[in-house]
């Protein structure tokens, strides 16, 4: 995979400019979209006429966009390990589920042996059983929890090829989640619940203290309020803060040294060691960032569904997290965002909906939904045959991905395939 | 000169620390496992063994599967994730046509003859699904970043579950069986006919499978082109074509083992392949990926493994069964990923 082609010497200089200024732009449309999406739902939706509202409410549920805010921040996290750094990670969903089972730990009233109750400026009624943190303290504790992990996970297994890399992160994604389905009784101590899951957590509010909520006009919005199911805005706020976090931190590391050793490890292995990049360190920080940000989305996804269950934590999660990252460019993280949104929409809104209208329409009774594997199947299979790179691809990634096929007579002449 | 660089090659290399420690974790974890099995045949001899035989009848159809990952990896060295969820296929294609276009019930020579033309009509469509897959996606890549490959091979084992979910249902399915409950009864431990059918099956294929790589012209083409296919090319093998016809008999071998697992457990499932290619995956490991024996070794140590721990006394039950393959799967990619009968190797930079 060397990435010796001509081009990429010469345009070496200019594109770290330009690489900001991209980035200044895509970061301001982030935020403007993010803004007007809440301005909109908040105040401009209730003044809408009734069919308005319901063909939003519909289509565009605030539901919706949370859930793929969630997608948004694992595939960020997915985004770091295999798109800078080249490591292919198919079990992506153990962090996401020990993220969720650290949410459902630290924020309910499962540990009811604990009879009096942990709290830490929750804002869960008093005089529980179980534990109680600040959600924003449990998303810090499962991300490290997490972090831990992807370094237990990791430290043996990155020293092998590649191929086999991705097999032994799928063993780990089929085990973590077969851990907790059958851990609810481990010499009579229940760790998980089993397939009866966590449920419900404990509401969250936006911030521990301050006004419970604030008026403007026709809408509320909640301060330290405990949100409810239907307090979908708030947590809107929350996720959209998150998921930039996610994005900030991922684009930082990107641009420093650690980033740059990412991305040489990626492109070409003993190039990078002979330059004095670290490889197991760099690898294992690596997987350390990614499964921090999978803690994080496992925590946020635990609160969007108020619940955890271990039948949620399937390889086909693991999957549609690699078809966001392949469709929207690796390496690039606007592009997996970008891949993300659109594909959780379409997954969990988009295809059901149309499928319902079209059934309407046509009088027919087609499953729409259970074609999201033929969908994400082809993705994956399109992209690779057709544009490896992604739809919003990367310079760099490009020029790596898109690399001159060999002609086989450049083959004989000591290539080494 | 030369007598001291036979001296140095004679002399044995000195083991690492970690080599030693390694080494010394796998004999205690190999001797744990014999006490523990010891132990388990004395609490109940006759349970030992009807879960054993129950294991070897799993562990033929890994092995079955098993040998397609191991063929496709030792000519193109691709972990056809794919593989499974064409065994998938091949079970409820076996259905299809033995029950539905058929019309096989249960026993009777007219019925063995229906599941033996289904065995040869599901193995050609598997073999024409797989061919079809390595034509449209896996050639074209050939020459690419080896990420490519692997994530086009999720991606068709993605499709070909869609197709298992269109053809089979989102539940599973309930098949009647040609081959009736019951079996050889010897004393108080029963061989079931479903054991020696998939022995019947699995042996022949074996036997057949090895002559084809070891003594055919066409199996010559193929270990040529596992070695180096620049040098095949250039001594006139059409290489395209051998590779079409390793994926051929590979997507063979996976239409027998959907069949012998329809004629087994009497039940389709769309979202089978993923677990079961995935446990094959490991035995073909366990075996040494690329070993044909290997993989037969492999297939036949996991089936017993899992059966022994469904069933003894002493087992952790089924529920943690994927979970212990699947640690087993870790553990070796992690100390011996060459296998049993792999030979180490160096990745070329």
């Amino acid at each position: 995979m060397a990435l010796s082609t001509p081009e990429a010497v010469d345009t070496a200089p200019a594109k770290s400019d330009l690489t900001s200024a991209h980035t200044k732009k895509w970061a301001l449309w982030f935020v403007g979209i993010a803004v007007a999406v809440w301005v909109f739902y908040t105040f401009f939706l209730l003044h809408l006429p009734t069919g308005v509202q319901t063909l939003v409410r519909e289509w565009m549920p605030l539901g919706s966009i949370n859930e793929a805010l969630v997608w948004v921040i694992c595939a960020v996290g997915l985004n770091i390990v295999v798109g800078y750094a080249g490591l292919l990670d198919l079990g992506f969903v153990a962090f996401w589920a020990i993220g969720g089972y650290t949410a459902g730990w630290l924020m309910s009233t499962f540990f009811n042996q604990i009879s009096n109750g942990i709290y830490f400026l929750s804002a869960a009624p008093p005089n529980q059983p179980g534990i109680h943190l600040n959600f924003w303290l449990v998303l810090v504790a499962a991300g490290c929890v997490c972090a831990g992990a992807g370094i237990i996970i990791g430290a043996p297994t990155l020293r092998l090829k590649s191929d086999y890399l991705a097999l032994v992160t799928l063993g780990f994604g089929e085990i973590i989640p077969q851990v907790f389905l059958n851990a609810e009784n481990i010499h009579g101590f229940n760790l998980s619940n089993g397939a009866k899951g966590i449920a419900p957590l404990d509401n969250i509010s936006p911030l521990p203290f301050g006004p419970s909520t604030i008026t403007i006009g026709k809408a509320t919005i909640a301060i330290s309020k405990p949100l409810g199911p239907f307090d979908v805005t708030a947590k809107y706020v929350i996720f959209v803060l998150v998921a930039a976090f996610c994005i900030f931190v991922s684009l930082r590391i990107r641009e420093g040294r650690l980033g740059r050793a990412w991305l040489a490890i990626r492109e070409d292995e003993l190039a990078a060691s002979m330059m004095g990049v670290p490889l197991m360190r760099t690898k294992l920080a690596a997987y350390a960032v990614g499964a921090f940000m999978g803690g994080l989305g496992g925590v946020v996804y635990a609160v969007h569904n108020n619940s955890v269950f271990p039948d949620r934590f399937n390889f086909a999660i693991s999957i549609i997290l690699l078809a966001m990252v392949v469709l929207g460019g690796m390496g690039n993280v606007w592009g997996v965002i970008v891949g993300a949104l659109g594909l959780a929409w379409f997954n969990s809104t988009g295809l059901p909906q149309f499928g319902d209208s079209f059934n309407t329409q046509f009088g027919t009774d087609i499953n729409f939904p259970s074609y999201n594997y033929l969908l994400f199947g082809s993705i994956l299979v399109l992209m690779m045959l057709f544009r490896r790179e992604g739809l919003f691809p990367e310079t760099r990634t490009r020029q790596v991905l898109q690399e001159a096929e060999r002609s086989d007579d450049e083959e004989l002449d000591g290539g080494e395939a | 000169m030369t007598i001291t660089a036979v001296e140095a090659a004679d002399s044995r290399p000195v083991l690492l620390r970690r080599e030693k420690i390694e080494r010394g974790l796998g004999i205690a974890l190999l001797v744990g496992v014999t006490i523990w099995l010891i132990w388990n045949f004395l609490a109940g001899p006759v349970q030992f063994i009807n879960v054993g035989l129950a294991g070897l009848r799993l562990g033929a159809i890994y092995a079955l599967i098993a040998l397609g990952y191991t063929l496709v990896y030792g000519i193109i060295e691709l972990i056809n994730f794919a593989h499974g969820d064409l065994f998938m296929l091949g079970s409820v294609f076996s259905a299809i046509v033995l029950v539905n276009w058929l019309g096989a019930g249960t026993g009777g020579a007219k019925n063995w003859a229906l599941m033996v033309l289904t065995l040869l009509i599901v193995m050609a469509l598997c073999a024409l699904l797989n061919v079809t897959a390595e034509r449209v996606a896996y050639r074209r890549l050939r020459r690419a970043p080896k990420l490519a490959p692997l994530i086009t091979a999720v991606g068709i084992s993605f499709i070909f579950q869609w197709f298992g979910l269109v053809l089979n249902g989102s539940a599973p399915k309930s098949w009647p069986k040609v081959i009736p409950e019951g079996g050889i009864v010897l004393g108080p431990v029963t061989i079931e006919w479903s054991t020696i059918l998939v022995t019947i099956v699995t042996v022949p294929l074996l036997v057949g499978l090895s002559y084809i790589v070891q003594r055919t012209r066409q199996g010559k083409a193929m270990r040529a082109t596992a070695q180096d296919q620049d040098a095949a090319r250039l001594m006139g093998i059409n290489v395209d074509r051998t590779i079409a016809f390793t994926f051929a008999l590979g997507g063979a071998m996976a239409g027998a083992a959907g069949l012998l697992f329809l004629e087994t457990f009497g039940t389709t499932r769309y979202d089978a392949g993923f677990q079961l290619g995935l446990i094959a995956f490991t035995a073909a490991v366990l075996g040494g990926i690329g070993n044909l024996q290997g993989a037969v070794l492999g297939g036949v140590l996991i089936g017993l493994i899992q059966g022994f721990n469904d069933g003894l006394p002493y087992g952790f039950g089924q529920k943690w069964s994927q979970t212990v393959v699947f640690t087993i799967l870790i553990l070796l990619m992690v100390f011996k990923p060459e296998g049993i009968l792999g030979k180490p190797t160096i990745e070329k930079v």
